[in-house]
């Protein structure tokens, strides 16, 4: 199974629809509910990334058998230290993004907690990828 | 605890689904910062928060939390109601400070998470 979603940089009125209906076909496919929140909170904690930070997105998610990919790619700044973002803290989020209840930089550590393999690839000045890889069965990870 | 129990002993006020009022919960983490809610693993607890935004029901719905209880009667919009409407979630208006509710709560038995 494979679904596309488009997101937009700045919509925070929208930030969460994609994990959101992630969330509905995970629980239709009757995938085990500590497995399926792992990747929810991890899909959505990207989507508000790409709203905070970029410009434009694309999210494709592709389900199989035994395991859950997700691809968050973007057009905006990138980011130029990928370890530093990766630092819990470390933030260079907008007071508007605060105001939204994140920017506390605790976004790509909390991702990289609930998702079994996640790989950040960035062009500075072009965009950002985000892969996420979950297994569904709860003990091959 | 029951919700409904919890409503009585902050003043609170049921915005949506109260015919859930029966359920009840164990804990409550009172945060403004969703990141920080969504670092929770447990269930069965309720969120008390002054951040009244569409965000604060998304990092619900994620998050598997079932009431959230607004501080300071925050307004309260109605995107946020449809949203927690379709997600089940009971929406609790407070005029009490997050202190207070939380020492409220606390002192009735709701747990802390850390
Ligand atoms: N998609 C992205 N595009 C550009 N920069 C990003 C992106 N995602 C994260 N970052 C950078 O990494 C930092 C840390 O991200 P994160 O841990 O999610 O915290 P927060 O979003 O709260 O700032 C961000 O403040 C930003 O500088
Ligand atoms: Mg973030």
């Amino acid at each position: 199974m494979q679904f596309r979603h488009k997101i937009a940089g700045g919509d925070f009125a929208k930030a969460g629809n994609v994990a959101s209906s992630l969330k509905k076909v995970l629980r239709q496919l009757n995938i085990d509910h500590t497995v399926s929140k792992r990747i929810v909170i991890a899909l959505y904690e990207g989507e508000v990334n790409v709203v905070a930070h970029a410009y434009s997105g694309v999210i494709e998610v592709e389900i199989d058998e035994e395991k859950v990919k997700i691809n968050i790619t973007d057009k905006g700044p990138g980011i130029i230290d990928i370890e530093k973002a990766m630092k819990e803290g470390y933030s260079t989020a907008t007071s508007q993004v605060r105001e939204m209840g994140f920017g506390a930089g605790m976004g790509l550590s909390n991702m990289k907690k609930n998702s079994d393999l996640m790989k950040i690839s960035s062009v500075p000045g072009e965009g950002t990828i985000v892969e996420l890889l979950n297994y569904i069965r709860p003990d091959a990870r | 605890m029951t919700i409904k129990e919890i409503t009585d002993r902050i003043d609170g006020k049921v915005i949506c689904c109260e015919e859930k009022l029966a359920n009840s919960v164990e804990y409550a983490f009172a945060s403004d910062l969703m990141s920080d809610v969504l670092t929770i693993e447990k269930e069965n607890m309720v969120l008390i928060t002054g951040l009244a935004n569409l965000q604060t029901i998304r990092t619900s719905e994620m998050s598997d939390i079932s009431c959230i209880i607004f501080a300071r009667d925050k307004k309260i919009g109605e995107e946020m109601v449809t949203l927690a409407r379709e997600n089940n979630m009971i929406l609790v208006e407070s005029p009490h400070s997050v202190f207070h509710i939380s020492g409220e709560l606390y002192k009735a038995g709701l747990k802390s998470i850390y």
